[in-house]
């Protein structure tokens, strides 16, 4: 079976032999994308979040199969470590992971989730449905699909809010 | 290669350290909230964990468990895993182990030898060309056992109970004192059986070169973990490497070797390729290890002015049979407060479940709630406010050992609390409501027996005046690269990026490697003394006394002369070593790390929910090392905390002990919203008895008192005491008045 979709900006074409290969198995063993990281491989914990054309996913609950023609975002392709992108920035200095295997999770998760704040997408926490704004609770909120057992979320909370902050009101 | 002289220095803690090195240097890194030198690679996912990396032509392979509860396995349909597609190998080995080993075990823990002893247990590795055909067949495998499940026993209340001897203390006559006190507190509480759930699963990578084994491994102590796998395996220490520059998390569940790094090295040997032995997340739960649940009688009695005249504490915890970790559940409690009649006694059942093994802050996370919650309850009876209880009872001496206490700032941490919480905003129970919320505030001290382990390093200062530090430590999250980066810089007079520290290799010098919070006082000791080793070096060639020598951006100064390192080197590196040793110190004093923590919740009266609305905590810890990773493992422990008194629960089959909710949807953690503002303040505290740097551990003190603070707001919210953790909905809603 052949595979087409981009990863990062760069195309793939791939021999898929199995179908039963996660987009999770294929960036980390296929692709040696080890960035994305498997913590539950049950899309319970977020720690395997891309963007799959812009949109946050946890990509052990889809097979790479799906993926005809996509763009998948993955950390590596937010930024590196010579050239950070401003949230992997304010995470490091607001020290947000301790351990760092949920944190690729967190910042593709955060990157996304400030533009569906942006559009106005409402969540549970938000009181007017027509008037989404950004506040600590909508941030909390819409980051409890990525767990951290060292618990970094106070940290991580401030760091996603000085970026948000930065970019202007959403 | 340029020549390296080389120079050690050795320390055993069997006294005082009246110099406070650190309070002389002039650098003025250590102690600051520097970012984490390995922050970079972890934001952007090229930190590399145990299955990433892989060698080329790594194969995988996918542990197969057993279904019986107790018994032996006597067949496995081998022949039709073998022709599945894929397959390459099909392992049954008495190596296998049972369970992983406990904590500095250094050698093998039980193994398989075809017995099963809990449901889940593993029995068989199916090796496969790709991840998805290992998993498919090891799914596909049916074993034939010969069962023994009816003699399984799963419920504590079904165990027989060992009685230790050296785990009971006694002192005075308890039951005297209980009759003449003027109050008294006799109450039973329990805890649930718990689990780690470290992020990152355990993961093995193993591959043979030259009759030699590396294997990557998620796991928090090399050195010993180096003598466990060889052991298992059979063969020398010497022929065992293992690689972990990076740990997702480890909260204890990593302490040991487990069944990843035996089945992957077995198979590795007999394919003659690399095998990589992912454990998925259910595995991790059902065959690691977890906290024992407990069952704690707690006894307290006190004078009219509230001072204690008696503390009982009576556990019982269990363990799988024969294993000797049993959860130490009253240590801190004989030596907390005042009391001069005391009785501590410690029961251990055998079970057919998981292993029990550490787990953050093991005895002390699960036995402080519950004396503080009784300490709150007593205080009540007393008519006394929680805080002033508490601070009539802190002893001048530990008053079971009758030692002093190295340092016990424990009255500081409670007065200094009570006024960055606002405890004077504090109402008296069940009379504070907003809406269909009772809100409630309540308070606990924190206590943590602090330790000093073994640890060996090497500071390496090389000729452009740069400096390396080795060490075969880890870093679990709790900041290693950043301190021992920080103590050496510090100790050289080096800007902190001049500093290169290289972990997680067992080939490096052995450390006490991340667990007891032991590891930042141990490591970076080692650290400190080879950095003094070097230092004394460059004394020598300044012609000065070490005392004498200031180092400072890269230059060494003494008396008029100034000059650079890579001057002072002349082409040369100082290589120096470090070996911190625990002495008596850990006997003739008693060494703790204190706190006091505060929690505001919340408590619907209609739906039963909890919710903690915000938390303060003051620690004395000794010197902190970094206040930005410091105050980050303390809110770390305070969340653990959160969910260990509301949601952490793991719930066995009655039945035959299948393990229920063993994953992340089942067994809930706390998640972001679930976590308010948490505000730390460290006090200015030094332990000359603990370790050259005059630091404890902080890591798991955080974690002792939270539970018993939250327990004591939705007390003084509800007016209810409840003593059966975690406290959840269904039993708030039982306890309340109908709305």
């Amino acid at each position: 079976m052949q595979l087409r979709l981009t990863v990062n900006g760069t195309e793939h074409a791939l021999d898929l032999s199995d179908p039963r290969v996660t987009l999770l198995d294929l960036l980390r063993y296929r692709l040696g994308l080890t960035g994305t990281k498997k913590g539950c491989d049950h899309g319970q914990c977020g720690a395997c979040t891309v963007l799959v054309n812009g949109r946050r996913m946890n990509s052990c609950l889809s097979l790479a199969a799906m993926h005809e023609g996509d763009e998948v975002t993955t950390v590596e392709g937010i930024g590196t470590p010579d050239n950070l992108a401003p949230m992997q920035e304010a995470f490091v200095r607001h020290d947000g992971f301790q351990c760092g295997y949920c944190t690729p999770g967190q910042i593709v998760s955060a990157t996304a989730m400030l533009k569906e704040l942006a559009a106005g997408w409402p969540s549970q926490v938000s009181g007017d449905l027509d008037a989404v704004a950004l506040s600590d609770d909508e941030i909390r909120e819409r980051m409890s699909g990525n767990l951290c057992r060292c618990a970094a979320y106070p940290n991580i909370v401030e760091a996603i809010r000085e970026v948000a902050e930065q970019e202007g009101p959403a | 290669m340029s020549d390296t002289v080389q120079v050690e220095r050795q320390q055993k803690m069997d006294s005082r350290e009246d110099t406070d090195f650190f309070g002389g240097t002039a650098q003025g890194v250590l102690s600051t909230a520097m970012d984490r030198p390995d922050g970079p690679q972890k934001v952007t996912g090229t930190a590399t964990y145990a299955d990433e990396d892989h060698p080329p032509g790594t194969v995988f392979g996918w542990l197969v468990r057993a279904t019986v509860t107790r018994g032996f396995v006597t067949g496995l349909n081998t022949d039709e895993l073998r022709a599945m597609p894929g397959v390459l190998l099909v392992l049954r080995d008495d190596r296998l182990l049972r369970n992983p080993a406990q904590g500095q075990a250094g050698r093998a823990p039980v193994q398989f030898k075809g017995e099963v002893a809990y449901k889940g247990q593993p029995i068989a590795l199916v090796v496969a060309e790709s991840f998805e055909q290992a998993r498919h067949a090891g799914l596909a495998a049916k074993a034939d056992y010969l069962d023994r499940g009816g003699k399984a026993v799963i419920c504590p209340e079904d165990a027989e109970f060992e009685t230790p001897k050296a785990k009971q203390s006694s002192m005075g006559d308890l039951d005297a004192a209980m009759t003449a006190a003027a109050h008294r507190l006799d109450g039973e509480w329990t805890t649930p059986s718990m689990s780690h759930v470290a992020m990152e699963p355990h993961s093995a990578v193993a591959w043979w070169e030259d009759g030699k084994l590396t294997v990557r491994a998620s796991q928090q102590m090399l050195k010993h973990n180096v003598k466990e796998l060889a052991d298992s395996l059979g063969i020398s220490p010497a022929m065992v490497r293992i690689l972990a520059p990076f740990v997702g998390g480890g909260f204890g569940s990593k302490l040991g070797i487990s069944h990843e790094s035996v089945a992957a090295a077995i198979a590795a040997r007999k394919l003659g390729r690399p095998v990589a032995v992912p454990l998925h997340r259910r595995q991790v739960c059902e065959t690691t290890t977890r906290r024992s649940e407990s069952r704690q009688r707690v006894r307290l009695c006190c004078d009219r002015d509230g001072v204690l005249t008696g503390v009982g504490h009576e556990v019982w915890v269990s363990n799988l049979p024969g294993e000797t970790f049993s959860e130490p559940v009253t240590q801190s409690t004989p030596f907390t407060y005042r009391g001069e009649n005391r009785e501590i006694a410690h029961h251990v059942g055998r079970l057919n479940i998981t292993c029990a093994g550490s787990m953050r802050a093991p005895g002390e996370a699960i036995g402080v709630p519950v004396t503080e919650a009784a300490i709150d309850e007593l205080a009540e009876m007393a008519g006394i406010d929680p805080i002033e209880f508490r601070l009539r009872n802190i002893p001048e001496e530990d008053p079971s050992k009758e030692i002093p206490y190295s340092s016990n700032r424990l009255a500081d941490c409670l007065r200094r609390g009570a006024e960055l919480f606002g405890w004077s905003e504090r109402k008296p129970a069940g009379t504070r409501r907003e809406g269909e919320w009772l809100i409630g505030m309540g308070m606990a001290t924190a206590v943590r027996v602090n330790m000093l382990q073994e640890s060996e390093a090497r500071v390496v200062l090389l000729p452009d005046g740069s400096a390396r530090v080795e060490t075969d430590m880890t870093d679990i999250g709790t900041g290693s690269y950043s301190i021992l980066t920080q103590i050496a810089a510090e100790a050289l007079g080096l800007p902190a990026d001049r500093v290169t520290t290289v972990l997680g290799d067992s080939d490096l010098p052995p450390a006490a490697g991340s667990g007891g919070s032991f590891g930042a006082a141990s490591s970076g000791s080692s650290v400190t003394l080879a950095a003094q080793a070097v230092r004394e070096e460059l004394a020598k060639r300044m012609g000065a006394d070490p005392g004498e020598l200031t180092l400072k951006d890269g230059h060494a100064i003494a008396g008029n002369t100034r000059r650079s390192l890579p001057d002072l080197l002349g082409g040369e590196a100082i290589e120096g070593k470090g070996t911190i040793k625990p002495g008596s110190n850990a006997r003739s004093v008693r060494q703790a790390s204190w706190g006091a923590q505060f929690a505001e919740v919340a408590v619907s009266a209609v739906t039963g929910e909890v919710q903690v609305r915000r938390m303060a905590a003051v620690f004395a810890a000794g010197r902190v090392l970094n206040p930005k990773t410091a105050r980050s493992q303390c809110i770390g422990g305070m969340v653990f905390g959160i969910g260990s008194a509301l949601t952490e629960e793991s719930h066995y089959d009655r039945r035959d002990g299948s393990f229920v909710n063993r994953d992340l949807a089942e067994y809930k953690i706390p998640a972001n919203l679930d976590v308010p503002k948490i505000e730390i303040e460290f006090l200015e505290d030094r332990d000359a008895w603990a370790n050259p740097m005059q630091a404890k551990g902080i890591g798991e003190v955080a974690v002792c008192g939270t539970a018993g603070a939250i327990l004591n707001a939705i007390a003084n919210a509800t007016g209810v005491r409840f003593r059966h953790l975690p406290v959840t909905l269904d039993k708030v809603i039982a306890a309340l008045p109908r709305p």
